[in-house]
């Protein structure tokens, strides 16, 4: 049925030859490969997050006196209101969790070295985008919750020294969390940050298909000692199948949360009304945030907020410029680095569980 | 002669060029960003809050309890204790500028949002506040509780 429009497109823009690197392409076959699939996940889910949001965008309004309302609009009038925003909201979650576990995953296969300095490069940037997705996007329903975690999250941002000021008036679009702060959230969260990410994905999946997959060290070793051991599968149609098959999973996943477990709206906000008890960051911030809290007041002469957020920074530049530091060859790579994914990896995991069961 | 001098005057008007080329699409550059920049800084608003305002009515409060109000563009707390007295501070936490509240059970300020407390004089006792609130000025004009700003001694 398609075979003649495939072969009026093949005359004119030669089909064959867009096509021909995928045809040749080929994913190395491991007992790790299924760590292959997260990325592919991850965006997997973004993509719902870019579906999903045009549809709440039909009706959503922001507004410090319409957002409240036309969120809870979406939710009891519109027909599967509910369940749009639900997804919306539990696939961001989930994005956010497998872009955590893709990164990890290629941090421990020791994906990042040389040729692929630049793949881990923008997907760190890409990580720091989706989390500024998370944050934007958290405000937007403008119920209380979101209100203060916007309230102490620019609040961190202005500690900065110098700079932190102008910054925290730029993302607030003022003094104080207002209206203006949604406003400016809404335009972040619907047009500034889907550029940059589509162009910062576009680049990073270029350069995973210029390069190909990285091949674990250990697996690497064990392939030149044998030979023979060396497996390989088709990128389209073996990977890709797989690959659909862990997308419709993660759909089943998505679906049933959504569905069991509704995202629920909770209180507007009112800018005079005291912070309600309890308030936390989202799950994904807790680590930083518990590391915030427990830093005392004052350190020697200097704040401890001020402390904590360029140690944070720092710590964030580091992370970006992790495979920089690496050696190229795998007999040589650095101790010091697996020791830091592992002690990241743990502190990441107990803050959060610290800060999620501390009040 | 003339040949050899010819490279001279050429090599400096090209510099010329350039130097008008570059400065030029430089100062374009900068002609595009810089309205983008101010455009992107907001307006300062002006607070209309004034020094005054009536936070409560007599009797509007229970004993041992706090009501937030509005000062200006930010908010405040009233307190009205056992003995009757009120106490008015701002509500804005000096750490992370979350609003406080008043426990009536501990007879303390609180904020929920990382446990900082308060006595009622504003000063910061426990958790991460590194400074008091500011205290302001409370006197009953009618039956109407105003509150102030403190004035500069
Ligand atoms: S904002 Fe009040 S204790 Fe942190």
């Amino acid at each position: 049925m398609f075979a003649p429009l495939i072969r009026w497109l093949d005359e004119r823009i030669h089909l064959d030859d867009l096509i021909a690197p995928f045809k040749h392409k080929t994913v190395p076959r491991h007992r790790l490969s299924y760590w292959y699939f997260f990325g592919g996940i991850t965006l997997f889910l973004f993509i719902i997050q870019v579906l999903t949001g045009i549809l709440l965008l039909l009706y959503y309004r922001p507004g410090a006196n319409e957002a409240f309302e036309s969120v809870q609009y979406i939710m009891t009038r519109v027909q599967f209101g509910w369940l749009i925003r639900s997804i919306h909201a539990w696939s961001a979650n989930l994005m956010i969790f497998t872009a955590f576990v893709h990164m990890f995953s290629v941090l421990f296969l020791k994906a990042y070295r040389k040729p692929r300095e630049l793949t881990w490069v923008t997907g760190v940037i890409l990580l720091v985008l989706v989390m500024g997705f998370g944050f934007s996007g958290y405000l937007l329903p403008w119920n209380t919750l979101a209100f203060f975690a916007t309230k102490v999250g620019t609040e961190i941002a202005g500690q900065v020294p110098i700079i932190g000021k102008p910054m925290m008036i730029f993302l607030r679009g003022g003094e104080e969390v207002t209206g203006a702060t949604l406003t400016r959230f809404f335009g972040f969260h619907v047009a500034v940050l889907p550029g940059l990410v589509v162009v910062l994905i576009a680049i990073h999946l270029f350069l995973v298909q210029r390069q190909g997959m990285s091949v674990p060290p250990k697996v690497e070793a064990e392939w030149a000692a044998n030979p023979a051991a060396r497996r390989e599968m088709k990128f389209f149609p073996n990977f890709m199948l797989r690959e659909m098959m862990a997308w419709y999973v993660a759909m089943g996943v998505l679906g049933a949360l959504a569905a069991i477990f509704p995202w629920n709206l909770g209180v507007k906000a009112d800018p005079f009304v005291s912070a309600p008890a309890g308030i936390k960051p989202e799950w994904y911030f807790l680590f930083m945030f518990q590391t915030l809290k427990m830093i005392p007041s004052k350190v020697w002469i200097v704040d401890g907020e001020v402390l904590g957020v360029l140690g944070c920074s720092l710590a964030g530049l580091l992370w970006l410029l992790l495979p920089f530091f690496e050696s190229d060859k795998a007999s040589r790579a650095k101790v010091w680095i697996t020791g830091l994914s592992i002690f990241a990896l743990v502190y990441v995991i107990g803050m959060s569980v610290y800060g999620y069961v501390a009040n | 002669m003339c040949a050899d001098q010819a490279p001279q005057p050429d090599t400096s008007r090209r510099r010329a060029i350039e130097l008008f080329l570059g400065g030029g699409i430089l100062a374009s550059l900068a002609s595009f960003i810089y309205p983008v920049l101010r455009f992107l800084v907001p307006p300062a608003v002006v607070d209309l809050g004034g020094d005054e305002v009536v936070a409560s009515k007599l009797g509007e409060m229970k004993p041992n309890s706090g009501k937030i109000f509005r000062f200006g563009s930010r908010p405040g707390l009233l307190i009205l204790n056992s003995d009757g007295t009120y106490r008015a501070l701002s509500a804005t936490c000096t750490h992370l500028g979350c609003t406080v509240q008043y426990r009536p059970d501990l007879r303390e300020i609180w904020c929920a949002c990382h446990n900082g407390t308060y006595d009622l004089n504003g000063r910061n006792v426990s958790g991460p506040p590194p400074r008091p609130l500011t205290v302001f000025d409370v006197h009953q004009r009618g039956d109407e509780i105003v509150v102030s700003r403190k004035r500069e001694a």
